[in-house]
């Protein structure tokens, strides 16, 4: 029901972003449909659905090796996914590698499940391949709803994750010469009537980091933080960053360590 | 004088463009140094529709401004001044001399974000994004504050010829006047044809248009 509903509203609602042309009228009527959607939405967050069929695929046994990714280990051991997410990013021993929720899926679907990954990496936003990724990812970041962001920096790898992220948030380049820092590099600033959070402060990377994966009103979408980055670089007029590389999870990482003590409160709901 | 060093590891990965010079990594964390920087874009990116891998590319001043604590520092003063008059020098006025444009026109591209992502095509028309950014006719009530207001632009400057000239230059290529400028560089990097650059022009400065009513 609510998911008829809110597919049905996505048609009418244009998509404000920075590179969708707006005008006036489509503006008001975004913040109009928005409270009829908030009304219409009592019972609960859409996003509810997506973890539902996260939690379903993540205990089904699925791939060649016809096994479940329950024994996944998500950073706190194998099969453990409570407070899992508020810990992520982080290093892994056994890839050697800093590791998002979304990048970790991919690693555990691989050598748990014996799926070969490179068509869940290169399909498109909105395919089915990213639903089950996004729906995974909507379960995971659940489970850590209202845990403490405790992401740790003191691996070398991960300093590096860090610092690597911070570098990339002031990458300016493309048609427009534009870097994350154009838009989210002040305080109290807006695009159109949409505020953007100053991510390089405490309060503003946790207002990002904290309500990601969510549901977004007006696509009728579930993102997680890989399709939210790469939609900023679309605004950003660069190439579309390669799900689950490193860029992503450097400014994941970036965007978790400044926020390190907020709260996640996942999954999120967006306009 | 802080130690610069040139930019060649940029250079193995494939990314650099002649002649940028950047600050020594200094201005970064441990690990964040250019060479692991730049195999992190190479290998991080892939060409989605009209936007290609070659925009990860930068030029001089994409690259100064892009470590933004060495750039706004005392010592790079000189830089950015360097940075500026090269922006200055490159910019193309209009060629029948003529400035003003059709306002109402120029409020349509001002009203546009259109262009040039990923998923844009290649032969549409670009919008200058100007609303995203700044308040501008005081009809429009959804409008951005990275940038100033300009309601009552040309109230405030005139509509001489110098007025137009800054104007010009400002849209044409906003380098020119602030090295690290957030807005874009609307002429330079083909963003905006002349002929739009004439009609923004003319939104800000013609007496009859909304902005300086
Ligand atoms: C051209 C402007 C622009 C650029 C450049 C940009 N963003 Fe955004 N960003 C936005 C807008 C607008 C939103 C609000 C959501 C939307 O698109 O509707 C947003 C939202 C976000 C959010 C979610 C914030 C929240 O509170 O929910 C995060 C996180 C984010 N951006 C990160 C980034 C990062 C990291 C970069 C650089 C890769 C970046 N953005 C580049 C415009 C931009
Ligand atoms: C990404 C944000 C952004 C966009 C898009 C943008 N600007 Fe700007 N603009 C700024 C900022 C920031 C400043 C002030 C800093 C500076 O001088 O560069 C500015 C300054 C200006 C000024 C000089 C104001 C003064 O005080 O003299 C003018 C004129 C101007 N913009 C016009 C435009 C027009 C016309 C467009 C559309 C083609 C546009 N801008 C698009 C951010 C933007």
């Amino acid at each position: 029901m609510t998911r008829r509903f809110a597919v049905g509203l996505a048609t009418c609602l244009a998509v404000a972003g920075f590179a969708a042309g707006t005008a006036r009228a489509e503006g008001d009527k975004t913040i109009e449909g928005i409270e009829a959607y908030r009304e219409a939405l009592k019972d609960g967050n859409p996003a509810e659905l997506f973890e539902a069929q996260g939690e379903d695929l993540w205990k089904k046994k699925a791939g060649p090796k016809n096994a479940s990714l329950e024994t996944c280990d998500l950073g706190m051991g194998p099969g453990v996914v409570a407070g899992a997410y508020a810990h992520l990013p982080r290093y892994f021993k056994d890839t050697d590698k800093v590791q998002d929720a979304e990048s970790r899926v991919l690693t555990c679907m691989t050598t748990i499940q014996g799926i070969d990954v490179a068509k869940y990496v290169s399909a498109r936003w909105g395919s089915p391949e990213k639903d089950e990724l996004n729906a995974i990812a909507t379960f995971i970041s659940g489970m850590s709803k209202d845990v403490k962001v405790e992401v740790s920096t003191a691996h070398p790898k991960e300093r590096q994750m860090f610092e690597l992220g911070k570098r990339m948030f002031y990458y300016g380049g493309g048609p427009h010469d534009f870097s994350c820092s154009t838009c989210h590099g002040q305080e109290g600033v807006r695009i159109r009537l949409q505020e953007l959070p100053y991510i390089p402060s405490p309060k503003g990377a946790a207002s990002g980091w904290t309500s990601w994966p969510a549901y977004r009103v007006s696509a009728g979408q579930m993102w997680g933080m890989q399709w939210r980055l790469a939609d900023c670089f679309r605004q950003q007029r660069f190439p579309e960053p390669i799900y689950g590389s490193d860029v992503t999870i450097a400014l994941s990482m970036f965007m978790a360590g400044t926020s390190n003590g907020a709260t996640m409160n996942t999954p999120g709901i967006k306009r | 004088m802080r130690k610069r060093i040139a930019y060649l590891s940029g250079l193995a990965a494939g990314l650099l463009v002649a002649g940028a010079v950047h600050a020594a990594d200094g201005s970064w964390g441990p690990g964040a140094d250019d060479a692991a920087f730049q195999a992190m874009l190479k290998s991080g990116f892939r060409e989605a529709g009209i936007a290609k891998l070659s925009r990860l590319e930068q030029d001089a001043t994409q690259a100064f401004c892009s470590d933004p604590k060495f750039a706004e520092s005392k010592e790079a003063a000189g830089k950015r001044a360097e940075i500026e008059a090269a922006n200055l020098a490159s910019i193309k006025w209009p060629s029948d001399g003529k400035f003003l444009g059709d306002f109402k026109e120029g409020e349509k591209i001002a009203q546009s974000g259109r262009g040039l992502t990923s998923t844009d095509k290649a032969d549409q028309v670009n919008g200058g994004n100007c609303y995203n950014c700044h308040q501008i006719s005081k009809t429009e009530i959804s409008y951005g504050t990275i940038g100033p207001s300009l309601t009552g632009y040309g109230k405030l400057k005139g509509n001489s010829e110098q007025a137009q000239r800054e104007t010009w230059s400002k849209i044409w290529n906003s380098k020119s006047v602030n090295a690290c400028s957030n807005m874009p560089r609307g002429g330079h990097m083909g963003i905006l044809t002349e002929q739009q650059v004439k009609d923004l022009v003319a939104l800000l400065l013609d007496p009859d248009s909304p902005v300086n009513k």
